[in-house]
């Protein structure tokens, strides 16, 4: 691919310049940054007219953004070892915090998932988000890959005791993100795909037993996804008007803040988890593509740094992290068109509000600083 | 494999890159089936939703059509359309819905009963949406509002366009009126064609006239949210797509009616219950239709209260009663010129044969008398004298010698016994009865044979012969042209008035009366001259510009005991006779036919025919007091 080509590491060692002697000082990565820059700025503009011309709102995003600029630029700093050294303790911090919420956590949106920290509302499932890859690299870090059967069963109960957790909140898709972040760390370590095919069974059978476990409105949107007609001012409604939103926009759109389906709020939900369909109704297949063509380059460069890196910690967790930050994109992008059932996945960077933002970029943080000092061990 | 497995870096590299690449280039498919969907949903199923994002957005709302106009011959508003102002709450503009209405009842703009009413109205209404919560303000009413209109946030006076009747009750048993629509109405008409309308025409003109004055609905479309509020917003592409469709106006209808002529003949009959119908013979066109009381059609059409509405119909003049196209009385001598017709054309009498009036008659065989009116004596008279001074005994024996079957087989292509096909709805038919009527009308056996002493009555238009006023003016119409029939019509025309281009509404011919030789028109119109010049209205048609020809009635009411004297003075006002007249004039060229019925006005001459010369003489006079030329 071309960026590749023009970007990569050993023409930038070779050229220089002031502002890449900046950004190695940073222990950052240029190309992810400008990649990520270009998504936020899309996603602001994008926001801006979602949110009904809603300055606040933009400037709140701006805010978080520049909160989660400095978690990234901070922990693009951390030595990696110690970073490694600290996970377990994370991880253990992070499931008492989920603790502490499901017993004393204020009731949000019907499900609990708030710690309220005076300043501002804290999300100890977003925290789990890193902790758990985290946790599961640092596991196999010591250890031989592809990892045996006991490695394994350890794996298993590191992420599911936190997904458990976040899922009896109850929130479904973000213990599915962190379920998945986990699992990208095992399937990276080198899980054979025998094994892999027998966890996709059992995982049937895992949510055949879990449908009887799952709440009213978790059933009915497992329900209308697979038949959003049949109520279409109920649960499917999201669904309908989404795809009226992106289907109505075109090859080019409506225009910018032109949308009827945002703009007159049909579309529910529409700066946040539905932004995607603010972007196809007014800017069209062409617009989405641009957004896609970002995403694509950010996944990109993050697999690349990962593929870079010397340790097994660090290549686990780079390539979790990126492939993750892929599935977010893919499950929102896949709920919105119809093609996978709603659950509250927000848009990488795109999506107002929430935590995400910020535990986003210190993902992509920990991924730089990971790939940054790949050549103190390599040399 | 080993016990202990030894970390191998190279190899694990190696398959972590092998993972890496495997799970970009799943990332690679899952990118490619989301831009597949994508493609599906933009560009392969655009237009489907396209339309429903349409649908969303977009609300219709109907722009209702103005009615058309109701114009007299001569083009003088009889009915039109006028702003009504009405008084509207937008629920979620106002802090305190039940404190707003306190003050409006202390106002004495709603009445304290009304407000459960409003309030349920309002808690069904979406909060955005204005209510209406008073109709037809008064002019005081809105001043009334206005100044304290400050203290009344999220109310506001609306204005809607309601029927407004110039001439008040003038006309209004021609015209009909409009009002709410109901249930009724509802069945009948396309709902989408009323949408934005409350009101329709009821009886009369207004409602036979219904299709061509009510016009077609206009449309307009308004940018609305996902909750129906509907949105301001000032450029984009959202507003600029919108369409509006202008209502196209009902057509203005262009009425037979000559507003003079039906101001004049409401004007002498007014203070009495009764009808005037005058038609022109010559095309059936109704100068004027009166059917007195009357009542306000302005009523109805701005909201008729439920106090209103009992008052009028427990009236016991019944205002509402249309007597003109629905009242059935017997017609009295009125039918005298037909029965005579009826012998001529039989060839029972011979006109100038005498016959001798002692003022009673009895049937060979019988000892019942039947008396002549006011117990006069005639003497000896001919067809021409027993017309003119309306003798009973003649026309007794007449009716005897023709027979009964004979005499309503004559007389129904006169119209009697049934519709005039005049082009509004609700007119009723008299009673023309005959032999085979009678057998099938009564149940007993008893009641069911013909007696001879009925066709006596006959001859003289009393017993089981029925008209209306409408019917009798018919009857006229057909003696003053020698036997042309015209359907009587009430619109003679409508206009577009976008184009101003008019529709002329052809006259429907009902044939002509057969078998009647013209000497015998001559004869009984020439007896028919003698009643207004040396007959039973010789004093009403003394000194008129014009030669008329008419015939007076008196229908009882009330049968007088065989040696009572008929006093009107003594008997109860509603049980003196029916007064009628019909006359027709110029009598050799008539332009105009009518028939005058004042309920109880006792005797044809003395209250009816007054009335008929007045219209007469408003129809066919100028200002100074000329016959006009024909036009």
């Amino acid at each position: 691919m071309m960026y590749e080509e023009v970007t990569s590491g050993s023409r930038t060692r070779r050229t220089l310049t002031g502002a890449a002697r900046v950004l190695m000082e940073l222990r950052i990565d240029g190309p992810l940054v400008v990649g990520l820059s270009l998504i936020a700025a899309y996603g602001l503009v994008v926001l801006y007219s979602a949110s009904g011309q809603s300055l606040a709102t933009v400037l709140r995003t701006v805010a978080r953004l520049v909160i989660g600029a400095i978690a990234m630029l901070l922990l693009a700093r951390v030595n990696p070892n110690f970073l490694r050294r600290s996970t377990p303790w994370l991880y253990a911090g992070g499931c008492v915090l989920l603790l502490i919420v499901e017993a004393i956590g204020h009731v949000g949106l019907g499900a609990q998932r708030w710690l309220n920290l005076g300043l501002f509302r804290f999300q100890p499932s977003e925290l789990m988000k890193l902790a758990v890859p985290m946790m599961c690299a640092w596991y196999m870090h010591e250890r031989p890959l592809p990892p045996g059967w006991g490695a394994l069963a350890l794996l298993s109960v590191i992420i599911l005791l936190p997904v458990g957790l976040v899922a009896a909140e109850p929130d479904l898709g973000t213990a599915a993100l962190i379920a998945c972040g986990g699992a990208l760390v095992i399937v990276l370590a080198g899980l054979r795909v025998r094994v892999m095919v027998g966890l996709v069974l059992l995982g049937a059978v895992a949510a055949w037993f879990g449908w009887s476990f799952m709440h009213d409105y978790q059933r009915r949107r497992v329900l209308t996804f697979l038949n959003p007609q049949t109520d279409p001012l109920g649960a499917g409604y999201h669904i309908i008007q989404s795809q009226i939103a992106i289907g109505s926009g075109g090859v080019f759109g409506k225009g910018w803040m032109n949308g009827s389906q945002a703009q007159l709020e049909f579309l529910p939900e529409r700066s946040t988890d539905f932004i995607f369909a603010v972007i196809g109704e007014e800017f069209g297949l062409l617009g989405l593509l641009l957004l896609l063509l970002l995403y694509v380059f950010v996944v990109g460069r993050a697999i690349y740094l990962a593929t870079q890196t010397q340790e097994t910690f660090a290549r686990l967790l780079a390539g979790s992290l990126a492939l993750t930050f892929f599935v977010y994109v893919f499950i929102n992008a896949g709920m919105v068109t119809g093609l996978l059932p709603v659950v509250g996945v927000p848009l990488p960077l795109v999506s107002y509000g929430g935590s995400s933002v910020v535990t986003l970029l210190a993902g992509f943080g920990i991924l730089m600083a990971l790939y940054s000092r790949r050549k103190l061990i390599g040399s | 494999m080993p016990a202990v497995r030894i970390k191998d870096h190279w190899r694990e590299q190696r398959l972590f890159d092998q993972r890496a690449l495997v799970c970009a280039a799943l990332m690679g498919l899952a990118t490619v089936g989301l831009i597949a969907r994508l493609f599906l949903l933009q560009v392969t199923r655009h237009d489907y939703y396209a339309e429903l994002s349409q649908g969303n957005r977009v609300r219709t709302e109907p722009i209702p059509a103005a009615r058309g106009l109701i114009l007299d011959r001569s083009g003088e508003i009889v009915a039109g359309d006028q702003p009504a102002y009405q008084l509207e709450l937008v629920p979620e503009e106002v802090p305190d819905v039940d404190k707003t209405l306190a003050s409006l009842v202390q106002l004495g703009l709603i009445r304290s009963e009304d407000v459960n009413e409003i309030e349920r109205t309002i808690d069904s209404s979406r909060t955005f949406d204005s209510v209406p919560i008073r109709l037809r303000m008064s002019d005081e009413d809105v001043a009334r509002f206005a100044v304290r209109r400050f203290e009344f946030p999220g109310l506001d006076i609306k204005t809607r366009q309601t029927r407004f009747y110039p001439n008040g009750d003038l006309a209004v048993h021609a015209l009909g009126y409009v009002g709410a629509i109901s249930e009724q109405d509802l069945k009948h008409i396309d709902r989408a064609a009323y949408a934005g309308t409350s009101l329709i025409g009821k009886l009369g003109v207004e409602s036979a006239f219904e299709r061509e004055l009510h016009g077609r609905n206009g449309f307009r479309e308004v940018l609305v949210n996902a909750q129906g509020r509907s949105v301001e917003r000032q450029g984009g592409t959202l507003v600029t797509n919108l369409r509006t469709k202008a209502p196209t106006a009902g057509d203005d209808l262009i009425l037979t009616i000559d507003l003079k002529v039906q101001r004049v003949a409401e004007a002498a009959l007014a203070g009495h219950r009764g009808a005037v119908v005058a038609l022109d013979p010559n095309n059936g066109d109704v100068i004027a239709l009166v059917s007195l009381p009357g009542f306000d059609p302005t009523l109805f059409g701005r909201g008729i209260t439920a106090a209103e509405y009992n008052q009028l119909q427990g009236d016991i003049d019944r205002p509402l009663f249309n007597r003109a196209l629905r009242g059935t009385y017997p017609p009295g001598s009125t039918v005298k010129p037909v029965i005579a017709l009826a012998g001529l054309t039989y060839h029972v009498v011979d006109p100038e044969a005498h016959r001798f009036c002692a003022g009673s008659f009895h049937l060979p065989g019988s000892s019942f008398i039947y008396r002549e009116y006011h117990n006069e004596h005639h003497g000896a008279v001919n067809l021409d004298d027993a017309i003119a001074r309306s003798c009973d005994v003649y026309f007794y024996g007449l009716a005897n010698e023709i027979g009964v079957d004979r005499i309503s087989a004559f007389m129904a292509p006169f119209g009697f016994g049934a519709l005039t096909g005049i082009d509004i709805s609700g007119e009723k038919a008299g009673i023309l009865p005959s032999r085979a009527w009678k057998e099938k009308m009564f149940s007993r056996p008893a009641d069911r044979v013909w007696f001879p002493g009925e066709t006596v009555s006959f001859g003289i238009g009393q017993g089981y012969l029925t008209v209306t006023p409408l019917e009798l003016a018919h009857y006229a119409s057909v003696v003053a042209t020698r036997g042309r029939i015209w359907k009587p019509r009430l619109v003679a025309a409508y206009r577009d008035p976008g184009t101003g281009q008019l529709h002329r509404i052809a006259p429907v011919s009902g044939g002509e009366v057969g078998g009647v030789s013209g000497d015998d028109w001559q004869r009984v119109v020439h007896g028919m001259i003698g009643v207004t010049q040396r007959g039973t209205a010789a004093a009403i048609g003394a000194h008129a510009p014009y030669v008329f020809a008419g015939k007076t009635g008196t229908a009882q009411v009330f049968t007088v005991a065989r040696n009572e004297k008929y006093n009107a003075a003594k008997i109860n006002e509603r049980l003196r006779d029916h007064s009628w007249f019909i006359a027709f004039a110029p009598a050799d060229a008539p332009r105009i036919a009518l028939a005058v019925l004042e309920e109880n006005g006792g005797a044809g001459a003395s209250a009816a025919a007054p009335i008929a010369r007045k219209v007469l003489d408003a129809y066919l006079l100028d200002a100074e007091g000329k016959v006009k030329p024909t036009s």
